[in-house]
């Protein structure tokens, strides 16, 4: 019996098994459902198999809102616990689990999914691409990434979650302090995910650097295509550190290395070194791709070009540089002395530099525009004043003398809610609303899309403004409980409120796709916004090959002149089209690398070695693999062509 | 537009909380030197954001207000408009100006509370070394050969020289009111300056999360004129235990304890992890490097039993 | 599949070209993997607790064995790729097997060397310099390992399906990756090695 106790939960609690039922009863539905209405077929050969970035886009943002639910439920424990002074309502135990799976699930898994399903669906689109530098490669991503987050998700069910916060620091996350596999969960989900998504940097920026259609130079990409771009760079060379401390980790956990132990020359210090050597620039990659979105969104309804279009580059660039060499400013109080801590307060610092510059450009393409207040644009206005206060609270945060007093405290975690909520939760809200009907063929409802706006940006407000109150005066972060003394009750209280206005805001937004999909009209034109750049110019929905002609582009905003200088966008004539063929393989892998990860959890030896070779061998099929791909013909194209034509 | 008025008056209303009233935050209401430093640097950055934040909203409040579609022409067009050299010089040289003001300021301040308090540099400073464990504070006082669990007592007006390091996860040890944190590690020593210019009871805590019972990881600070200091010394030395090896290490088991006093410290048989028995960068082939290993080694075997024994009673 | 024959066999199609260019971005992610592991190597050295230091551990002809072995096969992969280009799938595919003995022999000799360590009591576990130097050969062995799968098919499929825009693709690919291996090699050889002999 031993053996399977490993698999029962170290702290069981009504809510765990509740959700243990409930987990069980919606897969058999799923599963139920999908037998019943015979979709399975239809199930593999248009999404399991798909090589489609669209497709795999709408996959990607269909698991990050999926993550987002998990997230915030999290949130709102964790809330209503600490809402009034000694509350029972979880333990200690629990509540460790709880903030350590939200920060998780909502950096890893709602985050950096969303903002990468936006970049699936829009960047070939906007380079004039039919489709991603490696179709197949990019449906490994997907895959990778969604079995290591239902990994990571199982934890809390089967074995227990991981309890060392976030950052798993060590030798908190050591066999000494964390016992239960929650440490291992999170080692080996998060490297599955991983190496997924460092396959989707090496994927884009090929697709971005050589596909782009005739005439798109770098510098006349749109903004958003450049964040990517930027994006995708940091990726390819933060990941893999990730990669190693995660490597790191699981070796110190289970094969008894002693790299970070306390014991035998380890270093625990190397650990919060590699985690922030990651997780810092990991900032920025859910960060710039944001900008991109406020980017296109601000100038299509200023409707006006963007403003400064060369120093918003130059500032991307900065600040991804930057970001590679401010990792140290997450440890101050490590006690590297102030030499160390003073130049990492100037690097810093200096991000300002470039961030206040993007602030102020888009404040001057509102100059002279003719704003209209659409729901992406409520966002992406909303985002500055907010998004601002974030910053200026991270200058704060930077000065190494006074983060000795803000550091480990709600101050900190105000901070980092007040830049990562408007900057990438707002923008890829922003996104998602801006990109939707171009992705479905409708329109949200504006009218409940402005409600749910104004109950997630007041609720986001009071929520987190308290805590840089309680922060100033000494209330920690992750403390499950305080007593009444403190004083820190009160606004605790009103930070639980704004919780639940926050999820009332989401859930908002969740009725509005219901009702849309319902009710709202499907008739719209292809280019419903009056948009400026290029994945407005194709169909809605969008051909699988996204241009039946090959759009020629000599200005940042070639589509936009195309509508108001005459500028012709399609000359050419249509031609067969190259297609790549759809693969169960990229599925059936991820498949079996989650029964790796599992077994790597557990520490079962065999089956780990037998999905190993099982992941080798697909990897093998494919070396032997003939796939050259499919052609469209020419009057195929011309009656998908026709028929979207008629549409309209 | 509400919100940008719903922003301005919660500025107004922090200015207000965080200047003056009855009731100030206890980062801001310091009683030793190195807090009122990082009061003041806290102040000062405060201040300079204020007035970029509302260069940003009036900035804002304009543009949003003045060209809103509805109050254009309907066949108003808007201009192309590449950029601006000089506006983007401005944007650029005026946040620049801004950081290299901060950065002196940190930089001067950094240093500053990194040694020992201006107007105390020429007293002896009181060594206390203060070390975590699962989830309490151990206070030895080499010089006066006495050890607190946690409660620290210390005298007004003297530099006093933390020396923290831990028995288990890092700590960060923080006594808000007199000055800003720094970790405990298993493997180093990081030296604290603190100093107390009011006599009171403060609170102190380790705000690092270091598991489940961590919320509770707190001690009292009681500061008091160096006289009354003495004599609680004194007091103790007449009336306390000494500590022995075998209560020490019940002492480090996981779990909480009440406040107790001791007479010795546990330096003398569990030597802080400084010098020669640093945990990390060992090099070379002495005997003590040996024993000292030997010895962590039976320390990690000793912890992992205790903390089965501790989930073993969280079943 | 249009293919352009005023390029190498291996550049020829668009596809081609995307592929070699993305392997490219790929070795940059390797790049950073090794540093990390470098870097971790760095910050252990002297975490040597109760076990040996690389002093007492590395060896002056096993080590001459391996560089040798990697160094020669770097060497004869270039030729396979030159008698490639030349369009002589026979002299090629001999280079290639060449090339893949010569790093079985490396391995044998890595494989060797580190049974001779855990003989001498140098485990993964015994210290923290160990487990990064383990580690950092261990990654690196790693990717011969899967060098010489990766090798193997591809002569294969020469063989089978002759010297076409796509087996010459994967040929030259497995080229850089096998010169990207020589060279964190050379790192090793001097960081790891002479460093530690000194």
């Amino acid at each position: 019996m031993d053996y399977f106790d490993r698999f029962a939960v170290p702290h069981p609690s009504p809510a765990i098994y509740a959700s243990m039922v409930a987990i069980g009863l919606t897969m058999l539905a799923v599963v139920v459902g999908i037998t019943y209405f015979k979709k399975w077929g239809y199930l593999w050969r248009e999404w399991l198999t798909t090589v489609d970035h669209k497709r795999i886009g709408i996959m990607y943002i269909l698991s990050a809102l999926l993550m987002l639910f998990r997230g915030g439920a999290d949130a709102i424990m964790m809330r209503a616990q600490t809402a009034v002074p000694d509350n029972g309502l979880l333990d200690g135990q629990h509540y460790n689990e709880i903030f350590t799976t939200h920060g998780v699930v909502m950096i890893l898994f709602m985050a950096m999914p969303f903002i990468i399903g936006l970049m699936n669906i829009v960047t070939p689109l906007q380079v004039g691409a039919r489709d991603v530098a490696f179709p197949r490669l990019n449906a490994v991503s997907f895959w990778l990434f969604f079995m290591g987050a239902m990994l990571f998700n199982i934890s809390f069910v089967v074995g227990g979650s991981p309890d060392a916060g976030w950052t798993s620091y060590f030798p908190l996350a050591s066999n000494d302090f964390s016992e239960s596999v929650g440490s291992n969960y999170y080692a080996i989900a998060i490297q599955i995910a991983g190496i997924g998504t460092l396959l989707t940097g090496i994927n884009f920026i090929v697709t971005i650097l050589k596909m782009r259609a005739p005439g798109m130079n770098l510098m006349k990409m749109p903004m958003f295509t450049w964040s990517i771009l930027i994006t995708n760079f940091i990726i390819v060379f933060a990941f893999p550190v990730l990669t190693v401390a995660l490597a790191l980790m699981t070796m110190d956990r289970l094969f008894g290395t002693q790299f970070f132990t306390m014991a035998n020359g380890g270093s625990d210090m190397l650990w919060a070194n590699l985690f922030w050597v990651w997780g810092h620039p990991e900032v920025y990659i859910v960060i710039l791709p944001a900008f991109g979105i406020y980017s296109e969104i601000i100038s299509t309804f200023a409707r006006r070009n963007l403003y400064g279009y060369n120093s918003m580059v130059i500032s991307m660039v900065a600040i991804s540089t930057l970001s590679f060499v401010v990792w140290a400013h997450h440890f101050y109080t490590m006690g590297h002395g102030a030499m160390v801590n003073g130049i990492f307060s100037i690097t810093t610092m200096a991000i300002a530099v470039p961030t206040g510059v993007k602030i102020f450009n888009w404040l001057f393409t509102l100059w002279k525009g003719k704003i209209v207040f659409t729901v992406p644009m409520l966002y992406s206005l909303a985002f500055i004043p907010i998004f601002t206060l974030g910053g200026v609270t991270g200058v704060m945060l930077a000065m190494a003398s006074a983060d000795y007093q803000y550091h480990n405290t709600m101050f900190l975690v105000a901070h980092f809610h007040y830049v990562l909520i408007p900057g990438t939760v707002f923008a890829v809200l922003a996104g998602f609303t801006y990109w939707w009907p171009k992705m479905f063929g409708f329109m949200l409802s504006e009218k409940i899309g402005k409600w749910s706006f104004w109950f997630i940006t007041i609720s986001f407000n009071v929520t987190f403004f308290p805590m840089f109150i309680t922060g100033l005066d000494g209330q920690a972060r992750r403390m499950y409980t305080y007593s009444e003394s403190t004083g820190y009750g009160p606004l605790n209280m009103l930070s639980f409120v704004g919780a639940i206005g926050l999820a009332i805001g989401f859930a908002l937004i969740v009725y509005n796709i219901y009702w849309s999909t319902r009710y709202a009209s499907r008739n719209i034109s292809n280019d419903p916004w009056d948009a400026r750049s290029l994945e407005w110019a194709t169909h809605t929905p969008i051909p699988e090959y996204n241009f039946a002609i090959v759009p020629t582009v000599d200005s940042t905003e070639a589509f936009w002149d195309s509508k108001k200088k005459g500028f012709k966008l399609f000359g050419g004539k249509v031609e067969k089209i190259h297609m790549p063929n759809n693969s169960g393989v990229p599925f059936i892998m991820s498949c079996i690398f989650f029964v790796w990860g599992f077994a790597m959890v557990f520490s079962m030896w065999i089956i780990a070695i037998i999905a190993t070779l099982g992941i080798f061998a697909c990897m093998a099929h494919r070396s032997f693999e003939k796939d050259h791909g499919r052609y469209i013909s020419v009057e195929e194209i011309e009656e998908t062509e026709n028929k979207l034509r008629g549409a309209k | 537009m509400k919100i940008k008025w719903a922003l301005l008056t919660i500025l107004f209303t922090i200015a207000t909380v965080l200047t003056g009233c009855d009731n100030p935050l206890m980062v801001l209401d310091p009683k030793g030197p190195v807090a009122a430093t990082q009061a003041d640097v806290i102040m000062i950055s405060i201040w300079t954001m204020a007035f970029v934040v509302l260069v940003v909203i009036v900035l804002y409040i304009f543009m949003i207000m003045k060209y809103r579609a509805s109050k254009q022409r309907d066949d108003y067009e808007p201009p192309h408009i590449e950029g601006s050299k000089v506006l983007e010089i401005i944007w650029v040289a005026i946040p620049i100006l801004i950081v290299a003001f901060l950065s002196v300021v940190t930089v001067k301040t950094t240093n500053e509370v990194e040694a020992t308090p201006k107007g105390y540099q020429e007293q002896e400073p009181l060594v206390i070394y203060a070390s975590s464990s699962n989830w309490k504070w151990h206070f030895s006082y080499p010089e006066e050969d006495i050890e607190t669990v946690n409660y620290l007592f210390i005298p007004t007006n003297r530099p006093i020289e933390f020396k923290l390091y831990s028995y288990g996860p890092i700590a960060s040890f923080w006594i808000p009111q007199l000055g800003g944190q720094k970790y405990a590690m298993s493997d180093m020593v990081n030296t604290l300056h603190l100093a107390a210019d009011v006599p009171g009871d403060y609170m102190g805590r380790n705000s690092n999360f270091s598991g489940s019972g961590f919320a509770q990881q707190t001690f009292n600070v009681k500061a008091m004129p160096t006289k009354e200091y003495d004599k609680w010394v004194d007091e103790i030395k007449a009336t306390a235990e000494p500590i022995t090896e075998e209560k020490f290490n019940k002492l480090l088991e996981p779990g909480h304890v009440g406040q107790s006093t001791y007479t010795g410290t546990h330096l003398e048989f569990s030597p802080a992890p400084e010098g020669e028995h640093a945990g990390h960068s060992m090099h070379g082939s002495s005997d003590t490097e040996k024993t000292d290993s030997e010895k962590s080694d039976e320390s990690t075997k000793d912890s992992h039993e205790e903390h089965s024994e501790h989930s073993n009673m969280n079943h | 599949m249009k293919i352009d024959n005023s390029l190498p066999l291996e550049y020829s199609t668009e596809e081609n070209r995307l592929k070699i260019f993305g392997f490219w971005i790929f070795l940059g992610a390797e790049i950073a993997l090794f540093a990390t592991l470098f870097a971790t190597y760095f910050v252990l050295v002297n975490g040597t607790g109760n076990g040996p230091t690389g002093e007492h551990l590395f060896k002056v002809p096993t080590l001459m064995l391996q560089t040798i072995f990697l160094l020669t096969s770097s060497f004869t992969i270039g030729l396979g790729i030159n008698a490639m280009r030349l369009g002589s799938k026979k002299a090629m595919l001999s280079f290639f097997v060449i090339t893949l003995i010569l790093g079985l022999g490396f391995l044998g000799v890595e494989i060797y060397e580190f049974v001779e360590y855990v003989h001498e009591g140098a485990t993964i576990q015994t210290s923290a310099f160990l487990s990064s130097l383990f580690t950092l050969l261990g990654t690196h062995g790693a990717h011969v390992t899967l060098g010489l799968f990766w090798g193997t098919f591809i002569i294969l499929q020469v063989k089978k399906r002759g010297l076409i825009p796509e087996t010459a693709n994967k040929a030259f690919i497995f080229s850089l990756y096998w010169h990207f291996l020589d060279v964190v090699w050379i790192f090793i050889f001097s960081f790891v090695y002479l460093k530690g002999m000194m």
